[in-house]
């Protein structure tokens, strides 16, 4: 459980079945999520901002794409753009770049994760959903190193285990739950 | 592993007061993710070392420039933003006699290639100089070669037809081996050189400057500078295009421009 403990900020790393697992989680926030939400889901550069859209039709939050400078405001959540790696700064505002791809995406979880680790330490929260690659494993791993804390869904639920095996693999994952425990985690984070 | 902010600081004054590269108006995350990659791959332990092996040896330097300094770019990268230079700026342009272009951080050359073929299939390649410049040596160096790997071609072949190309992708360049070489007769035009836009000053007056998906990697303070070294640096009515994420939101000029293209951030100096 949280317990007593402040979050700043959640971050989640998706990719392939990843639309309806943060369906599910959107779905499940409280009303009035006080955290901002920073997500990398895998997507085509061509989406533009469908996902958004999708996305923003499942929460009351405000949904929209991160841009560049902007800084991370509480209760909204935020969508690395396609085609960018999408990095946070210790000011709390986000970068852009088109580095090559890290683990074949860009953008990258593991990127976004390992900027964010350092921006929030122990203030984060660190969940890595369904996937059929490796990325957001290193990342989790930072996370966890700076005292973040860290989630897996249950690979035995998420439609392509891959990507959370490969984050429980590295040993640094504090809480291995299915989307339902995950939402019931989020819905107990104490309000800041 | 993480980089003390005072070493880091200290690390890129040094750099700058003795080589004259000035990274301190980047943005952070990105630099300090590009240094660590460079430390690990060199088993470099501590930013005091670095620093100590970087100033003691130039070559170091060099090798530790290109790391720090090297993007990555493709053909005709964002489709639409090609499309709407062809229907919305091609046909002013061609009202000049003579056409001067920047492309400002143009990293590997792939989008100079790419706005060279639309000049040509415009007709007016013939009477334009595109200058294109980068800060890194190394990927001038592939620019001027104009030899990209033939895997690419197909994606690229994709992003030129969506971008409103007019002929076939594959009369531009030669197959060898694994790799393609873009036709000389694009090249007849384009002036390669090195210019860091953190520091060096304007050196010409164009029609258009492409700088596209470089200020992302900019603090907002260099940001300003550079969009005032670009305001200062196009003619009357001449055109701007940036990155599909950056805009002129943080110059000192934004009334300067007019939007031509909102979504595709093509901008006219108006004033």
């Amino acid at each position: 459980m949280p317990g007593g403990k402040r979050y700043e900020a959640i971050v989640i790393g998706a990719s392939a079945g990843g639309l309806h697992a943060l369906f599910y989680i959107l779905e499940h926030l409280p009303e009035k999520f006080s955290l901002p939400v920073i997500i990398v889901q895998h997507r085509m550069a061509e989406q533009h901002e469908l996902l958004e859209e999708l996305l923003q039709s499942k929460t009351g939050m405000i949904v929209k794409q991160a841009d560049e400078k902007e800084s991370i405001e509480k209760g909204i959540i935020y969508l690395a753009p396609p085609g960018y790696h999408l990095l946070i700064e210790t000011d709390r505002t986000f970068s852009l770049t088109v580095d090559q791809p890290v683990s074949y995406s860009r953008p990258s979880v593991d990127v976004m994760f390992e900027t964010a680790a350092v921006a929030y330490r122990e203030g984060l929260v660190g969940i890595i959903l369904t996937g059929a690659n490796r990325d957001g494993a290193a990342g989790i791993k930072r996370i966890s190193d700076y005292g973040g804390f860290t989630i897996a869904q249950d690979p035995a639920e998420a439609q392509f285990p891959s990507m959370p095996a490969a984050a429980i693999a590295t040993k640094s994952v504090k809480k291995v739950g299915t989307l339902k425990e995950i939402s019931f985690f989020l819905s107990k984070i104490p309000e800041v | 592993m993480e980089l003390d902010n005072g070493a880091f600081r200290n690390l890129l004054k040094a750099v700058h007061s003795s080589y004259g590269y000035d990274f301190t108006g980047y943005a952070e995350a990105s630099v300090k993710r590009r240094i660590i990659h460079y430390m690990g791959m060199h088993r470099i332990n501590e930013l005091a070392d670095l620093q100590s092996l970087i100033l003691r040896d130039e070559n170091i330097f060099r090798d530790f420039l290109q790391e720090l300094s090297v993007t990555v770019t493709e053909m005709f990268r964002d489709p639409g933003f090609y499309k709407s230079l062809r229907e919305k700026v091609v046909e002013r342009l061609a009202t000049y006699p003579f056409i001067k272009v920047w492309v400002a951080g143009c990293a590997t050359g792939e989008e100079v290639y790419s706005l060279a073929i639309l000049f040509k299939e415009a007709g007016i390649l013939d009477r334009s100089v595109i200058y294109a410049t980068d800060i890194n040596q190394q990927s001038l160096q592939i620019a001027k070669d104009g030899m990209y790997d033939a895997s690419s071609m197909k994606a690229y072949t994709g992003n030129y037809q969506k971008s409103g190309g007019t002929g076939s992708f594959s009369q531009y360049y030669m197959s060898k081996y694994n790799s393609v070489m873009f036709d000389r007769s694009l090249k007849q035009n384009i002036v390669f050189s090195a210019h860091n836009l953190a520091m060096d000053k304007a050196f010409n007056e164009f029609q258009l400057i492409l700088c596209r998906n470089v200020l992302i990697y900019f603090n907002q303070e260099l940001q300003k500078r550079v969009l005032d070294l670009f305001h200062g640096s196009l003619c009357m009515f001449g055109y701007l295009g940036l990155g599909n994420k950056e805009s002129l939101r943080f110059g000192a000029q934004q009334r300067s421009f007019e939007e031509v293209d909102r979504k595709e951030r093509i901008y006219m100096k108006i004033k």
